[in-house]
């Protein structure tokens, strides 16, 4: 049976009658019509689908979407502003942090979280924020990269 | 702001976006805005109206005989438009094609969903339709299935012993083919005369490729033009095109197949699959577009799997090192179907044995056999890896057992630049190379002295500290139709359109590659226009009507040769229209950097909008002079290209845990020429990372029973970014003389080269405790469980 749920996501308030299995992806994405959060594994592994719920990132195929009423979800596509990409979005532009794409919105989501938690974190501390976060084209060199870039940091050595 | 790299140095800037020439440039994709803001439109993004939802119920069992199959629940459901088996659609949807021509093959009919018997865990039983897919979901759970469980073969050199379980009744020995590779000198002959037999077993592990992205399929049939639209993740949609047909009766003419963004391939996608034909069969049965979207498990379980040959070799030497010979038997697990390039995939193998190496002799037994498994294919180096990982391993055997150099036995059988065009003794003609070059350069990277005295010293500390190398040639831009099964040549088409701009499409079908950016640098620079007035297509046989598509590192140098084909035609053309407007004949006109000229009869110069406007206006055309500006053409390449290097990683074996630590990786790769080098990092960075994740984690496990026990990412360990080194890569550049870009390619040689590389350095590591054999991966618990025993004898 349906019940109403209130979300606001991406500065917009949302209203809908949702079945309670409805995960919380699938809300996003065939509800809300924000297909840039993927689903890689619905296991919770790959971390494709991570989102922002109340600042902090969530793996939003392990979270009914009735349990994000009354919150606050970020996706992707509410990361840039004003026509201009988020320093996460150009840093990982500018490395070539990204191939095929898929596993992109849900990399740049859980650095967000990263940097909001570690504002200048070194390389390792970005491999190990990254850790919930599956990519299987660029090797993860360029996206450490494209983080530390969006960090505003300069050179960063590792090592 | 340009990002930094590699301990702090910058290697080069990303290019200003607005300065040509672009070739060469490390240059930012154009493919990226849309992917980093989420608004890509992958098969899953799809929104049809009326769209329904197919999900598939899979057998749980490894070989069993289907004894009844109950989906009245099941329709029941509200929701459920239709719940089918094998008997409702197997007839319509024809045979899961392979295209892999190999005399003497038993091929077992590969039917879309199960007849009466399942063959191995993940078989396609039964498909659901339903309005919303958790009702499809809801579905399948209610199809009640009897199953009469059958004994089941899961391990290929099992399966040939006699009494083994047959995969497929009608299928003696379970046997696919066995196919024998001779070429060179006589072998007996060699073998006769060597000092020593060095004798060696290699498995290679079961992979999967597990691109991010699950494979997914969307299908629309139009009732009125009686035509079908099919979406999917893929890297071939011509080839679905050309297959799909001959399945489900649909002409090829009436079929457009489109693979938008895919998430990643790596093979896994190269293929025709049974759900490509059921959906375009459930969308035209139920009049109404259907979308399936695999699960991660059935990604595991039903998308192709790589490698899993196992191999016996025996080397003849002579005491100073000299390789007089090689044998190899190498028996390759199949799995209990064939998917499009199954059997041929462990006869790359065969191709490529001799590496970059001088061996007189060679004989090559390969047996494919079926198991109880699902089908082996093209997974990311398909054939090359393991034949570069056997010979890698087996010259390091070498060396150890004569006390050889582990340089020097390499120097010793490289062919000299000279020698190239090189004919081996597995019947290739390598086109270029400088083999001694791309090893000096690596040397010199990798600080190699330094590095030796480093070992010597953690080895005195009692530290488990080794080095590894491996130089390795690989098969590339596939390929001369002769040699593919169903043609290597690649088509594309340039249209400058009435506006200026140019219009470019490729039949290739990138899926992460970047083409996107490369051809138009290649364009924007031949054309002399700056690269924002470039626009590739691709991906959607609509507008590429031709094409071979995306593998075996073709897109580039094969692609992208069939597009400055068609730019040398259309500057042809231009220069007879140009003559005309300049009131010139053509063999005075000069073209360069975008403008025609004719020095000494005018002062007048003609850019590509003057000349397209007239083009298209065809007001003022010279005589005979077809209006337009556009040229297709197929480049079909002459040979393949083979892309070589020198891989050295420094590890270390943590001796209380059996953890390995890549402590340096240095990687010199030579693949011609570079279109964007930035883009060639990332290829190799990726390749890379999939041989760490072979070598220390990743294997697919099957238990006794059949039962897949990696069928998640769970249980499939896939290195994540705390996994990886710091990597200094290199370069030399030996133009390919097969193609008019000198390119290579380099899709696959991260993954070819480091494997070997990396595993040596772990082998290096271990000497001291007289392990020289293990199976990847080298997981702790297996190195751990080396050193306790190791330990334990030498106590």
């Amino acid at each position: 049976m349906p019940i109403p749920v209130r979300v606001r996501v991406n500065t917009t308030q949302r209203e809908h009658a949702i079945d309670p299995r409805v995960l919380l992806v699938h809300y996003l994405r065939d509800h809300c019509n924000l297909t840039g959060t993927h689903v890689g594994c619905e296991t919770g592994i790959c971390g494709a689908c991570t989102v922002l719920v109340d600042g902090k990132a969530v793996k939003s195929c392990t979270m009914f979407a009735v349990q994000a009423d009354g919150s606050d979800v970020t996706t992707i596509e509410g990361l840039a502003s004003n026509g201009h990409l988020h320093p996460l979005q150009q840093g990982f532009w500018d490395c070539h942090a990204l191939q095929c794409g898929f596993c992109t919105p849900g990399m740049i989501m859980a650095s967000a979280h990263l940097l909001a938690e570690n504002a200048k974190p070194s390389r390792d501390e970005i491999a190990m924020g990254l850790r919930g976060n599956l990519c299987r084209c660029t090797g993860y060199s360029h996206i450490v990269d494209a983080v530390s870039q969006a960090s505003g940091q300069k050179a960063v050595a590792r090592g | 702001m340009p990002c930094r790299r590699h301990r702090g140095k910058r290697r080069w800037p990303v290019a200003d976006q607005n300065t040509a020439p672009y070739v060469g440039r490390a240059m930012r994709r154009v493919e990226d805005p849309r992917l980093v803001k989420g608004i890509g439109t992958y098969v899953d993004d799809l929104r049809l109206p009326g769209l329904l939802h197919a999900v598939i119920l899979r057998s749980p069992h490894a070989h069993a005989r289907i004894v009844r199959i109950d989906t009245a629940a099941a329709k029941s459901i509200p929701g459920v438009v239709a719940v089918l088996t094998g008997k409702d659609v197997n007839a319509a949807c024809g045979l899961v094609p392979c295209a892999a021509a190999i005399p003497d093959l038993k091929a077992p009919k590969h039917t879309v969903l199960a007849g009466d018997r399942v063959y191995f865990v993940g078989h396609a039983v039964a498909v659901a339709v339903a309005s919303d897919p958790y009702i499809a979901r809801d579905a399948i759970d209610a199809i009640d299935v009897d199953y009469d469980p059958l004994p089941a073969v899961t391990d290929a050199e099992a399966a040939l012993k006699p009494g083994a379980p047959l995969t497929h009744p009608d299928i003696p020995s379970n046997i696919a083919y066995t196919h024998n590779v001779a070429g060179g000198a006589d072998i007996d002959d060699a073998f006769k005369k060597a000092d020593r037999i060095v004798k060696h077993r290699i498995y290679h592990q079961r992979l999967t490729p597990m691109p991010i992205e699950p494979r997914g399929i969307v299908a629309s049939y139009h009732q009125g033009e009686q035509s079908l639209t099919l979406w999917s993740s893929t890297q071939i949609p011509h080839l679905i095109r050309t297959l799909l047909p001959g399945m489900i009766g649909v002409p090829e003419n009436k079929m457009r197949i489109v693979a938008p963004e895919v998430g990643g391939g790596f093979g896994a996608k190269l293929n025709v699959y049974p759900e490509e034909a059921l959906v375009a069969h459930l969308a035209m049965r139920l009049n109404a577009p259907v979308k399936w979207i695999e699960t991660r498990r059935e990604s595991a379980s039903a998308t192709i799997h790589g490698r899993d040959q196992v191999g016996e070799y025996e080397v003849a030497v002579k005491n100073d090192g000299t390789i007089l010979g090689l044998k190899a038997r190498t028996v390759a697990d199949l799995g209990s179907y064939l998917q499009l390039l199954t059997p041929a995939i462990p006869t790359l193998t065969g191709l490529v044995l001799t590496g970059c190496y001088k061996i007189p002799a060679v004989k090559i037994e390969i047996i494919g056999v079926y198991t109880n498994k699902m089908a082996t294919d093209a997974y990311r180096g398909a054939g090359r890896p393991e034949a570069t990982y056997l010979i890698e391993r087996l010259m390091d055997i070498v060396a150890n057992e004569l006390g050889v150099d582990r340089l020097e036995i390499r120097l010793k059988h490289f062919p000299q630049p000279s020698e190239f065009p090189f004919a081996t003794s597995c019947g290739l003609v390598y086109d270029s190379g400088n083999y001694q070059g791309a090893l000096a350069k690596a040397r010199e990277l990798a600080d190699w002295d330094k590095l030796l005295a480093e070992r010597t010293a953690a080895r005195a500390a009692g530290r488990l500290f080794g080095i590894g190398v491996s130089t390795y040639v690989e098969i590339c831009a596939m390929g001369p139709s002769k040699a593919m099964p169903a043609g290597g040549w690649e088509w594309g088409c340039v249209r400058l359109e009435i506006s200026g701009k140019v219009t470019v499409i490729t039949g290739i079908s990138p899926h992460g590659q970047g083409q996107e950016t490369t051809f138009a640098q290649i364009v924007a620079d031949r054309f002399g226009l700056p690269i924002e007035d470039i626009v590739v297509l691709h991906g959607d046989t609509s507008v590429a009507h031709y094409g071979r598509d995306t593998y075996g590192s073709r897109g580039t140098a094969v692609g992208g040769s069939a597009i400055v084909l068609c730019i040398d035609k259309i500057v042809a053309k231009a220069k007879v229209l140009a003559a005309h407007l300049l009131e010139t004949t053509s063999d005075h006109v000069v073209y360069e950097k975008g403008k025609f000229r004719s020095p000494g009869v005018t002062n007048r110069e003609i850019g590509w909008a003057e000349l397209a406007g007239e083009a298209y206006v065809a007001k003022n055309l010279p005589p005979n002079f077809e209006p337009g500006l556009e040229a297709s053409s197929f480049f079909e390449p002459e040979n393949f290209t083979f892309p070589f290097g020198t891989h050295i990683v420094a590890a270390e074996v943590d001796r209380g845990t059996g953890e390995v630590k890549i402590k340096k990786y240095v990687a010199v790769d030579d693949c011609g020429p570079q279109i964007n080098p930035l883009i060639v990092e990332g290829q190799l960075q990726g390749g890379i990372a999939h041989s760490i994740g072979q070598v220390l984690f990743e294997q697919t496990v099957y238990d006794d029973s059949g039962q897949l026990l990696t069928g998640e990412f769970m249980d499939y360990a896939m290195p994540r970014a705390v996994d990886i080194p710091e990597y200094v890569l290199g370069h030399t550049v030996t133009p390919s003389p097969v193609n008019p870009l000198g390119i290579k390619g380099c899709g696959e040689a991260g993954t070819i080269g480091a494997t070997p590389a990396i595993a040596n350095a772990v082998f290096d590591a271990l000497a001291p405790l007289g392990i020289k054999q293990l199976d990847l991966p080298l997981t702790p618990q297996r190195v751990w469980q080396a050193i306790s025993q190791s330990t334990t004898a030498s106590v």
